[in-house]
């Protein structure tokens, strides 16, 4: 009974968001749409005027297309783990938060890959990538691990909407249109909540959950591989893999902690999301920065302390021509969560959110940091008089493509969030009970 | 067996005779590959000899002598039975830049895009500076081959790593592979790659198409009408050898050497031979050098004369 009286409250709580569409919102939408729009024409400049039109040249044949691609795909992964393991271990204050991060999964990762899509010169061959596939090549490991994780974290997320949707088909006071209606019927796949459903689907989503967390961190460690894999100093190294997967989580989880303020503000969920949640993930973060601060030491210091030539120039670059990145990416983006999180009056709700956003930029410079300054420190020394050959400066149809794919991810957020409720109503309805994941019982006990 | 060394011989014969032909500048309408005259082209003012079918020597001008490409397909094999090498000597360059325009002209390409580059290096602050012409090495363990994901790029059983831009999907991950920066990409379209006027061939990499890699090809379309690599051939101080190892020949086109001798004589290496990549091509160190290394910057042009403003030399000496 108490489980049916805290689902009616929680219905009503989100049933505003589903039903209509604040000005203020559809101001947001539409503001959402203009900045894609020049993303649109930023691209139609590239596909007519051709690769001419970026900051890319000879050296620096991958600019921020592909920071940006790693750093969506290194959202998406977070999502993936953060989901999984907070599924898995039933950890009680997953629920509210649980299906920001299944959003993210997802979300991201169809953003993403659209990113190395930019960095393609003939698009109209995208289909040889399958045709000719080379399994040889880590490109192809790419697109394999890729749509295999797409795959994954679709049934996830469906599975974890499941109930929700099932629910909110059976939820009469609902003012939906007639085809969202219908829609939510038919996605539910008849599903009532028996007992024997229930099961299964656990079961189900429990399996998906261990699954997203194995492909995450294979793809990303394919992602990585796409850079180590090749002769270049400072790709060519053997941390890669895990740097990289540390590092995805960790800037994912700087996303996940902005989403949840932004959601808490614009839905007023303050009474659901609260400065537990904020404390949980902001100490996830620092248990990340602190990994993430010690995976990047170790690789600076082995490629500073022998001082290889090609190494050394590399640092050298680094520590001048991009000092104040490298300072704010690799010591400030550590520093701040440590010490905001670390001390315990510190701690607030914004004071997190602020080091969450202080997380992703570092982050988002730190990758710009793998990518550029190795392609402009090659073993033969770029001699040339173009200053755009030597020196790689994104240019605004780069930038606009950039603000394109954020204001597609809040867009595509704003949507989801309007079909489903942001937070799991269901096993908010639920009473906390000890339990443990499926994966981890036996098979009579849940009989 | 007998057979396919008679022919090695017949062939070795002829790759000399060729490539000393192709150092004076002649074209044998004789040889076995089938020529044609097409008009259409600008003509370049010089006229060679050609025999025709009928048996008769006419004189045509150079640049109106064409001769078919081979297929896509074909492009794939390799010419059989050879492996090819190339020998610089960097005792000899100085920074004409003969071999990067014949390059450029031969291959229909735009200034901005060079298959040939000629470097301006110093190991160290005390070593002495040199002139570095670099093609593609054509590695017998490339990377770039290795990262393609569409088998745009490949080895072939005579060495040569060439690029199919009918396949190439321009993802440029070859070119983060290959650790001489060798490989270049169209960023554009540019008029020139319209000049060419023939269908396209891996081996002639040309006409150049926008949004895919291309490189340095060993000019196997020469080869097989027995001239040298258009940047051997136009090298006014013989610094460029081409030849086949396992005929341990190689020749700049007038003077044809044995190559393991002129590598264990003049101490040849290949470049950053510690990577593994087995490059095909070898340098003969800058020893007993013909002239001074500033000859190198004399007669160029602004643009490329700013290139070695920033080496270490170019600092020193205020160029």
């Amino acid at each position: 009974m108490e489980y049916q009286s805290t689902k009616e409250k929680l219905l009503q709580e989100v049933a505003p968001h589903l039903e209509r569409t604040t000005w203020v919102a559809r101001l947001w939408i539409f503001f959402l749409l203009a900045v894609i729009g020049i993303g649109v024409y930023a691209f139609i400049q590239q596909v007519t005027k051709g690769h001419i039109v970026t900051g890319m040249r000879d050296n620096v044949v991958w600019g921020i297309y592909i920071v940006n691609f790693i750093f969506f795909m290194g959202m998406s992964y977070a999502g993936a783990i953060i989901s999984g393991a907070l599924q898995l271990f039933r950890t009680e204050w997953r629920k509210p938060i649980i299906r920001m991060a299944e959003y993210l999964a997802i979300i991201s990762l169809l953003i993403g890959p659209g990113y190395i899509l930019l960095c393609i010169g003939r698009l109209d061959r995208l289909h040889y990538l399958v045709l000719f596939g080379r399994i040889q090549s880590p490109i192809t490991w790419d697109v394999i691990a890729i749509s295999t994780d797409i795959f994954g974290c679709l049934i996830f997320l469906y599975l974890s909407l499941l109930r929700d949707i099932a629910t909110l088909r059976d939820y009469t006071a609902l003012k939906v249109p007639a085809w969202k209606k219908k829609l939510y019927s038919i996605l539910a796949l008849g599903y009532t909540g028996a007992p024997e459903q229930e099961i299964r689907l656990k079961r189900a989503t429990d399996i998906m959950a261990a699954m997203v967390i194995a492909i995450a961190i294979i793809v990303y460690s394919v992602l990585a591989w796409i850079f180590s894999v090749t002769l270049q100093p400072g790709w060519h190294s053997t941390i890669f893999g895990p740097y990289f997967v540390i590092a995805a989580v960790y800037s994912g989880t700087g996303v996940l902690v902005i989403t949840m303020w932004v959601f808490r503000k614009a839905y007023h969920l303050d009474q659901y999301i609260t400065r537990k949640h904020f404390v949980a993930m902001g100490v996830l973060m620092v248990i990340l920065a602190a990994l993430f601060g010690y995976f990047t030491f170790s690789d600076y210091l082995t490629k500073w302390y022998g001082s290889e030539k090609n190494d050394e120039s590399l640092i050298r670059i680094l520590f001048s021509e991009y000092y104040w990145p490298f300072i704010f990416s690799n010591y400030i983006g550590v520093l701040i969560p440590l010490l905001v999180i670390g001390i315990p009056r510190l701690r607030t709700i914004n004071n997190i959110t602020f080091s969450a956003l202080v997380v992703i930029v570092a982050l988002w410079f730190n990758r710009y940091l793998i990518v550029v300054p190795t392609l402009e420190s090659p073993y033969l020394p770029i001699q040339d008089s173009r200053p755009e050959w030597l020196n790689y400066s994104a240019t605004w149809v780069e930038y606009a493509l950039l603000a394109a794919g954020i204001a597609l991810f809040c867009l595509m957020f704003t949507i989801a969030s309007k079909f489903v409720p942001v937070m799991n109503i269901s096993e908010m309805s639920e009473t906390p009970k000890p339990e443990e994941a499926v994966l981890f019982q036996s098979e009579e006990s849940l009989l | 067996m007998e057979e396919s060394n008679d022919k090695k011989k017949k062939s070795r014969r002829e790759f000399l005779k060729k490539g000393f032909l192709a150092g004076a500048g002649v074209v044998a309408g004789g040889s076995l590959i089938a020529a044609y005259v097409d008009k259409s082209a600008p003509e370049s003012g010089e006229k060679v000899k050609a025999l025709t079918t009928n048996g008769e020597i006419i004189e045509v001008d150079k640049a109106h002598i064409k001769t078919p490409r081979v297929s896509i397909e074909e492009s794939h094999k390799g010419i059989p039975g050879r492996k090819f090498v190339m020998v610089i000597d960097l005792a000899k360059c100085k920074n004409a830049r003969k071999c990067v325009e014949a390059c450029q002209k031969g291959h229909f390409l735009p200034k901005s895009q060079e298959f040939m580059k000629v470097y301006f290096l110093q190991d160290s602050d005390k070593s002495a500076p040199y002139w570095f012409p670099k093609p593609c090495y054509h590695c017998d363990n490339p990377l770039c081959v290795s990262v393609c994901p569409v088998g745009a790029t490949y080895k072939r059983s005579d060495g040569i790593v060439l690029i199919d831009n009918e396949r190439c999907i321009g993802c440029k991950f070859c070119m983060t592979g290959c650790p001489y920066s060798t490989r270049v990409f169209a960023w554009k379209h540019y008029p020139e790659y319209e000049k060419d006027g023939q269908p396209y061939s891996p081996e002639a990499s040309s006409p150049g198409k926008e949004g895919t890699v291309s490189k340095c090809d060993f000019c196997p379309d020469l080869i097989r009408m027995g001239k040298l690599p258009y940047c051997a051939q136009n090298c006014p101080m013989g610094v460029i050898y081409f030849g086949d190892i396992d005929e341990d020949t190689v020749t700049n086109g007038s003077e044809t050497l044995k190559f393991s001798e002129l590598i264990r004589d003049r101490a040849g290496y290949r470049y950053l031979e510690m990577l593994g990549t087995r490059p095909s091509v070898y340098y003969l160190p800058p020893v007993d050098r013909q002239f001074p290394v500033n000859r190198g910057f004399e007669d160029l042009e602004e643009s490329v004369k700013n290139r070695y403003k920033n080496t270490p030399y170019g600092k020193n000496h205020k160029l």
